[in-house]
C-alpha cells in the first residue's frame, strides 16, 4: 500500500519529501504571485482527487457525484459569509456586490472562519443522508445514480431564489484594503490540502483501510465475514465529503461567483476532472491522486487557452486515452515496474524462507 | 451433547423452483457433519438460508438456541457462524497477510476501533495460520495471483482467523489438486479437534465425506432423503439410487 520503510534512510527521505513540499508550498505564491489563483486551484484539485480516491479507488465505488459536496460547501460557505451581516434574500435579489453590501476586513475573515466549517459539516451531512440511500447500489448502478445526484442538485440550486437561483450568487467581496485576496485563498487551499493528506494517510494506516479494500475486492465476502459494509461505506463517503465541503467553500471564494450548474454542481468539469486526476495518477494509491492533480492542472493551464472552444473535446479524448491506454495510472505503472518498493512480492518462495520472520 | 445449529422445517422456493422443502437438520457442538446430494439438490441454498443470505419462506433456524432466520448476514457471522463459498471468495487485490488481518473477528470491538492505527497485532497469528494451511511462503503475494486451490486454502485460513464457533464449508475440495486433498482433510479434522470448531461440510466427493464426517445428511430434490452414520449412508439404497440416477 505504501512505500516500504527501511528504517533510518526511509525516514530521512520522507522528511526531505515532506519538508520540500512544505517549502515549495509556502514559497510558491511569493515567487510566482501572478499564478496564485491557479496554484490555489491546484491544491483544491489535490483535495478533490485525494477524497475521490478514498471512495473510488480504495473502496472501488466510482462516484461521479462527489461534486455535490463541493457545491453544497460552496453555497453553504457563501450563505454564512453573507448571512452573518445581511439578509441573504436581499443580497441575492440585488445580485450581491453594489454599495449596499460591503464587508470590512474583520467581517470577511469572520465569514470565512465560520463559513468553512459549516460548509464541511453540511456536506458531510449530505453524504450521510445520500450515502444511506445510494451506497446500497453496486457497480455501474451506483456510478450512474451519483451522476444523477449531481445533475439533480444543480437543478435544485437553479430553482432556489434564496440563493440566487439560475443567476447564481457572489460570495462576500473582500475589501480593497486586503490587497490581492488570492494569496489568502492560496494558503487556505494549501492548508486544507495538507490537512486532507494527513487525514487520509492516517486513515490508510488503520484497519479501516483494509476494510474498504476488502469491500472493493469482494463486498459479499466482507459481509459474510461479519463486516457491516453499509456503515463503513457511508463513513468513507462522509470523510470525503467533509474535506470536499471545505474545498468547495474556498473554491467559491476563489472563483468569486457561484453559478449553480457551471461552478457549483458542475459534473462536466470538476466532477469529471477529479475522477480523471485520480485515475491518471493511479487509483487506490496515496500519492497517485496528488501526482494526477499536479499533472492535470499544469497541463490544463498550459493548453487550455490555446484550444479555446475545444476544451471539452480535448478532455473527452484525454479520458478515453487514459482509460484505454493507461488505466493503472502513473503510480500503478510504478507499482508494476517496482513491486518490491510497494511491499508486494511477485514470486519468491525460497527468498521468503531464508529471510525468516 | 448440545445442539449448536437446529434447522427446522425450512422451505425455500425461487419462483416455481422448490430448492428446499421442509428441511430439518441438527448439528451438535464439536462434531463434523456432512451434507451430500446430487447437483441442484439444494445444498448451497440451505447454507445460504442459514447464514442469512436470503430470507426463508417457512421454518425456523436456531443457532445456540437463538432464532437467526430473520437476521442479516454480518449479524449472523458475528455470532460465530461462518461460511465459505463454493466459488471461493478472497480479497484479490490484497496480499495474503492483509486478507488474514481483515478477517480477524471484531465481535467484541466497537465501530470506532476500525480507526485505530494498525499494530503488529494479529500478524503472528495470521502467519501461523498461513503456515497451517501451507501458504506461509506466499504470504506477501496478492491473493488474486494465487492458484484456485491456494485461494481455497486461503479462504479456509481466513475463516479460522475469524475464530468461528461453527464453520460451514461449501465443497472445500472442489477444484483442488487430488494430491492435496488428503492434506486438506487432515487440516479440517485438526481445525475441529485442536481449535474446537464445529464443521458443517457440503461435499461432492464421497470418499472425502465418508472419511471426514461423523454424521451425514443427504438431500435430493430439496428434501432430506436420508441421515445417519457414514456407513449407514454408504449402504443406503435410496442414497445410492439418487446418486446413480443423477449421474
Ligand atoms: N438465486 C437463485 N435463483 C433461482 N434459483 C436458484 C437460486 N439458487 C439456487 N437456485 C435453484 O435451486 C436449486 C438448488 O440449487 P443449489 O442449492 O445451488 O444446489 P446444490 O448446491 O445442491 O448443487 C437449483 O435448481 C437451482 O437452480
Ligand atoms: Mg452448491
Amino acid at each position: 500500500m505504501q512505500v516500504s520503510n527501511n528504517g533510518q534512510s526511509s525516514f530521512t527521505s520522507k522528511l526531505m519529501l515532506y519538508g520540500g513540499i512544505a517549502v515549495v508550498g509556502l514559497a510558491a505564491p511569493l515567487l510566482f504571485p501572478a499564478y496564485q489563483a491557479q496554484m490555489a486551484e491546484l491544491w483544491l484539485f489535490v483535495v478533490f482527487a485525494l477524497t475521490w480516491d478514498l471512495v473510488g479507488g480504495q473502496m472501488g465505488y466510482n462516484s461521479f457525484g462527489n461534486v455535490v459536496f463541493v457545491g453544497v460547501g460552496m453555497y453553504a460557505c457563501a450563505v454564512v459569509q453573507v448571512g452573518l451581516y445581511y439578509e441573504v434574500s436581499e443580497y441575492t435579489d440585488a445580485r450581491g456586490g453594489g454599495t449596499e453590501f460591503v464587508f470590512d476586513q474583520g467581517q470577511y475573515l469572520t465569514g470565512l472562519v465560520a463559513g468553512l466549517p459549516v460548509a464541511a459539516l453540511l456536506a458531510a451531512l449530505f453524504a450521510v443522508v445520500l450515502g444511506a440511500l445510494v451506497l446500497s447500489l453496486r457497480g455501474h448502478y451506483f456510478a450512474i445514480c451519483t451522476l444523477g445526484l449531481g445533475i439533480a442538485m444543480g437543478e435544485l440550486a437553479s430553482g432556489w431564489e434564496w440563493i440566487g437561483a439560475g443567476s447564481g450568487m457572489t460570495p462576500a467581496e473582500p475589501p480593497r484594503s486586503m490587497g490581492n485576496i488570492n494569496r489568502l485563498h492560496y494558503y487556505l487551499a494549501f492548508g486544507l490540502a495538507i490537512l486532507t493528506f494527513c487525514a487520509i494517510a492516517t486513515l490508510l494506516r488503520s484497519r479501516f483501510a483494509l476494510a474498504i479494500n476488502a469491500i472493493r475486492d469482494d463486498e459479499d465476502k466482507a459481509e459474510a465475514m461479519g463486516m457491516y459494509t453499509t456503515r463503513i461505506k457511508v463513513t468513507a463517503w462522509t470523510c470525503s465529503a467533509l474535506f470536499l465541503g471545505a474545498a468547495g467553500g474556498i473554491y467559491g471564494n476563489l472563483k468569486r461567483f457561484i453559478d449553480p450548474t457551471e461552478t457549483a454542481f458542475s459534473g462536466a468539469t470538476i466532477g469529471v476532472w477529479m475522477v480523471l486526476m485520480a485515475i491518471l495518477g493511479g487509483k487506490g494509491t496515496l500519492w497517485g491522486p496528488i501526482i494526477g492533480a499536479v499533472v492535470f492542472q499544469i497541463t490544463k493551464e498550459l493548453t487550455w487557452t490555446y484550444i479555446l472552444g475545444w476544451q471539452r473535446v480535448a478532455l473527452g479524448v484525454l479520458i478515453v486515452a487514459i482509460v484505454v491506454f493507461f488505466p493503472e495510472g502513473i503510480m500503478g505503472r510504478l507499482k508494476i515496474l517496482f513491486p518490491e518498493r510497494f511491499g508486494h512480492r511477485v514470486e519468491t518462495p525460497d527468498e521468503a524462507r531464508e529471510e525468516g520472520r | 451433547m448440545t445442539v449448536l445449529l437446529k434447522v427446522n422445517s425450512v422451505s425455500k422456493t425461487f419462483g416455481g423452483v422448490v430448492a428446499n422443502r421442509a428441511v430439518s437438520m441438527e448439528v451438535e457442538k464439536g462434531t463434523i457433519v456432512g451434507l451430500i446430494g446430487p447437483n441442484g439438490s439444494g445444498k448451497t441454498t440451505l447454507f445460504n438460508s442459514v447464514v442469512g443470505y436470503h430470507p426463508i419462506d417457512e421454518g425456523s433456524i436456531r443457532f445456540r438456541a437463538q432464532e437467526i432466520s430473520h437476521m442479516r448476514v454480518p449479524q449472523i457471522a458475528r455470532l460465530g457462524l461462518l461460511r465459505t463459498f463454493q466459488q471461493t471468495r478472497i480479497y484479490g487485490g490484497m496480499d495474503c497477510v492483509q486478507n488474514m488481518l481483515i478477517s480477524r473477528s471484531m465481535r467484541k470491538a466497537s465501530f470506532l476501533e476500525l480507526f485505530h492505527r494498525q499494530t503488529g497485532e494479529g500478524v503472528e497469528r495470521a502467519e501461523n495460520l498461513l503456515e497451517f494451511v501451507g501458504l506461509y511462503e506466499k504470504r506477501r503475494l496478492l491473493a488474486g495471483d494465487l492458484s484456485f486451490g491456494q485461494q481455497k486454502l486461503l479462504e479456509f485460513a481466513m475463516a479460522l482467523m475469524n475464530e468461528p464457533e461453527m464453520l460451514m464449508l461449501d465443497e472445500p475440495t472442489a477444484g483442488i489438486n487430488p494430491t492435496l486433498i488428503n492434506g486438506l482433510i487432515d487440516r479440517l479434522k485438526r481445525a475441529n479437534e485442536e481449535f474446537g470448531i464445529t464443521l458443517f461440510v457440503i461435499e461432492h466427493n464421497m470418499r472425502v465425506i465418508m472419511n471426514l464426517a461423523q454424521r451425514i445428511y443427504c438431500l435430493a430434490h430439496g428434501e432430506v432423503l436420508a441421515e445417519g452414520l457414514p456407513d449407514e449412508i454408504r449402504n443406503d439404497k435410496r442414497v445410492i439410487d439418487a446418486y446413480l440416477g443423477a449421474h
